[in-house]
């Protein structure tokens, strides 16, 4: 584990009682102190303000029935939570969520490490490949859902996705409302992996040139034949901190899965995830925020039981792991 | 829609971005404290601020109207907020929250009046209430009280190239089966046989409406039940079904069903579409038809999707009365702006009986066969139907369409949860 490899200089601060004597560094740390709460202060209110009081009363409306309003008056105990777990388009929403991680979480991991293996490797333009990769992470979700929606694969015969189908003899597809087979998952899959992948793969370049040379060096010496042997008994394990941590942060991004669904499929009943749901059912034209509130929970218990069930498994994020 | 005005040519220095940097971030700190919405007090000159909403009208000429409109109203300061994109969702949130319009144009659904988000205006338009047809007030109407003023009626109809339907010998359309049959002969490689609605193989598009008025049903009865009968529409929806399974359909293309560009650009044979766009496309489809959603089941009705927009004001405004006012003015007594709303730049039918009646230039070529069949056919938004029987409703037809699942079951379900809503009324 790298933790082990943390040196083991300790940082201590200067003494106290180097040359002014002791009264300096009282009203130092007192200073220390107002400037803690000058610079925590305006945070701590915004957290609170923005994060915890809609966090709390977001619990409070899922009891009522808030319909249209968000100080209800009608308490209705369990009932929003009944009627979302034993409701099929909410059900059918977390359905749709846990497919699409199983698409997206596995492809952005080949692909980023792929993508970082290959420019570790390229002795030539090394900048120039690094930013290529890395650029579309700059680029807006919505924008770029609408680059795909409306020009690449659009379901008229001028899409660039239908020029190259027509190539081989095919028909116009509707790649975005194509159900069976699912032809909708390529644009949706597609532009989050065009999107993220750049950046996952600086994590992973970062930790590949972090790896000893020296092991490569030694295991050619102990007779390894490169390629796949090497990968698989030296990089991989190395890799293995840093790879539990892209395989966790596309998971949680995956779970917050939004703006290309809702931008290039709005409101489809086969292929809208929870947020998506939620974001109809309390903030579009329902209005119904007793519902969509007691949706959020059930979807925030969710997430929770996923990262203390990780954590146990592979144990990121617990103590001693970097 | 774009303001076109010239970009400056001045010489734009670092001090003077700075300069406009700083001024535009206080602006935006005094839009923070105080509300430009509903909230906003006063305008300028002393007089009352009241801000104005509308979605985002395709016609070129529209917006720029609307301010024109807004600027011609003297008892107030009136702002036009236009909105493009998803009004819906911008519309009921504001109202919802407090950074919601004062005076906006919306549809009437009762969720709007049981959560006291519009004011009743039933006084507003007593004067002239025999102008206005029955089927336009009753759509602004919930439990006997009018809530909005009507502003335009939107005929949704099917529009078609005649040509390329004498080219298949296709003479009439008068069922959903000859609709189903004429998609599938006009299609070709390169042009679809109909266009309703870019995801309209899985949702149904724009059709689903028509299909249940077609049948002879309706969304809910007079008496608030379900007004279909879901053996039919079931029915109905198959066929709709297999215009998917076809491939007759248009789909993905770059605009939707409420843009004439895919009828215009040779896209597809035949588009649902509203009578707005009707000056655009006679200006280029030479040999432009329209015909009315064909009747669906053996005993139904051919029908026409009688849409439109109404006035309506905010109850969370802070000048409800100086919104009223504005809103009389201006779609109860000002029949000038009216009839340059509904004719001058899309077409739409003025709700105004009188103005109507007049309006030349609805009374030749295609638009005038559009009022026809709207007189003949119109059926009205219910205001009585919500957004989550909608949603309910939508969702059912997805599966059916989209997915092939049983089409009675499904309907089955979804009347059971309309049927939740309206145990709510």
């Amino acid at each position: 584990m790298v933790g082990a490899a943390m040196p083991s200089r300790v940082v201590t601060d200067r003494p106290s009682t180097s040359r002014t004597g002791t009264a300096v560094p009282v009203r130092r740390i007192r200073g220390q102190r107002w400037a803690f709460w000058a610079f925590i202060t305006p945070f701590l209110v915004g957290l609170i303000g923005f994060v915890y009081v809609p966090i709390i009363w977001s619990a409070v409306l899922s009891f009522f029935d808030a319909q249209g309003t968000v100080v209800p008056t009608r308490f209705i105990g369990l009932a929003n939570y009944k009627r979302m777990l034993t409701d099929g388009a909410f059900t059918s929403a977390l359905l749709t969520f846990t497919l699409f991680a199983v698409f997206i979480v596995p492809t952005t991991f080949i692909v980023s490490l792929g993508l970082a293996m290959m420019v570790n490797r390229i002795q030539a333009a090394r900048a120039f490949f690094r930013s290529v990769f890395f650029l579309p992470t700059a680029c807006s979700y919505v924008v770029a859902s609408l680059v795909w929606k409306l020009s690449i694969f659009n379901g008229v015969r001028f899409g660039l996705a239908n020029q190259v189908a027509s190539l081989f003899g095919s028909d116009p597809i509707a790649w975005l409302s194509t159900i069976n087979p699912p032809l909708y998952w390529i644009p949706i899959v597609s532009v989050r992996l065009w999107l993220q992948s750049g950046f996952y793969m600086i994590l992973f370049l970062a930790a590949l040139q972090n790896i000893n040379p020296e092991l490569y060096e030694a295991a050619f010496v102990d007779g390894a034949k490169g390629g796949w042997q090497l990968f698989r008994h030296i990089t991989l394990p190395l890799l293995r901190p840093t790879a539990v941590s892209v395989l966790l942060l596309c998971l949680i991004a995956a779970y917050q899965a939004f703006d290309e669904f809702y931008n290039l499929l709005g409101n489809a009943e086969y292929a809208r995830p929870p947020l998506v749901y939620l974001y109809y059912l309390a903030l579009g034209t329902q209005q119904n925020f007793g519902l969509g509130s007691a949706g959020a929970l059930i979807l925030a218990a969710l997430i929770a039981i996923v990262t203390i069930l990780q954590s146990r498994l592979l144990g990121f994020g617990s103590k001693g792991e970097s | 829609m774009s303001d076109n005005r010239p970009l400056a040519s001045s010489p734009f220095s670092r001090r003077l971005f700075l300069g406009g940097a700083a001024a535009a971030s206080a602006a935006a700190l005094g839009a923070c404290g105080s509300n430009h919405g509903s909230g906003s007090s006063q305008g300028a000159g002393g007089k009352t601020a009241i801000q104005q909403w509308y979605h985002q009208y395709g016609e070129s000429g529209t917006q720029q109207a609307a301010k024109r409109y807004a600027a011609e109203y003297k008892d107030a300061a009136v702002t036009v907020q236009w909105i493009p994109g998803d009004y819906d969702t911008k519309l009921t949130s504001g109202l919802a929250g407090s950074s919601g319009p004062d005076a906006f144009e919306y549809h009437l659904s009762r969720a709007l009046v049981t959560s006291n988000e519009v004011v009743e205006l039933t006084d507003l338009i007593a004067d002239v209430k025999d102008d206005y047809s029955d089927a336009d007030l009753g759509s602004c109407t919930v439990d006997g009280k009018i809530y909005a003023i009507p502003m335009i009626d939107d005929p949704q109809l099917i529009f078609y190239k005649k040509s390329l339907l004498e080219a298949k010998g296709i003479s009439s359309i008068e069922t959903l089966d000859d609709l189903v049959s004429a998609a599938k002969e006009l299609t070709t490689k390169d042009v679809k046989g109909l266009f309703s609605g870019n995801t309209a193989n899985n949702d149904g598009g724009a059709l689903v409406g028509p299909v249940i008025y077609s049948t002879g049903g309706r969304y809910l009865t007079q008496d608030m039940k379900i007004g279909f009968d879901t053996g039919l529409v079931a029915d109905a929806l198959l066929k709709l079904r297999q215009l998917g399974t076809d491939k007759s359909l248009l789909l993905g293309a770059p605009t939707d069903w409420t843009d004439p560009g895919s009828i215009q650009n040779g896209l597809c044979a035949m588009q649902w579409i509203g009578m707005w766009a009707v000056p655009t496309m006679s200006k280029a489809i030479e040999d432009l038809g329209v015909m009315p959603f064909p009747k669906a089941a053996p005993n139904g009705q051919p029908s026409v999707a009688s849409g439109g927009w109404s006035a309506m004001v905010s109850a969370k405004s802070k000048h409800i009365d100086e919104a009223k006012a504005f809103t009389k003015w201006l779609w109860v007594d000002n029949t000038k702006d009216q009839e340059d709303w509904s004719l001058s730049y899309g077409f739409h039918i003025p709700p105004r009986k009188s103005l109507a009646a007049k309006a030349t230039k609805l009374q030749s070529g295609v638009a005038a066969t559009c009022v026809q069949l709207n007189a003949d056919h119109g059926v009205q938004n219910d205001p009585n139907w919500t957004p989550a029987m909608g949603t309910a409703l939508t969702d059912a037809v997805t599966r059916i369409v989209g997915k092939g699942a049983d089409p009675e079951k499904e309907l089955a379900a979804a009347v059971k949860k309309i049927n939740t809503e309206l145990q709510k009324f």
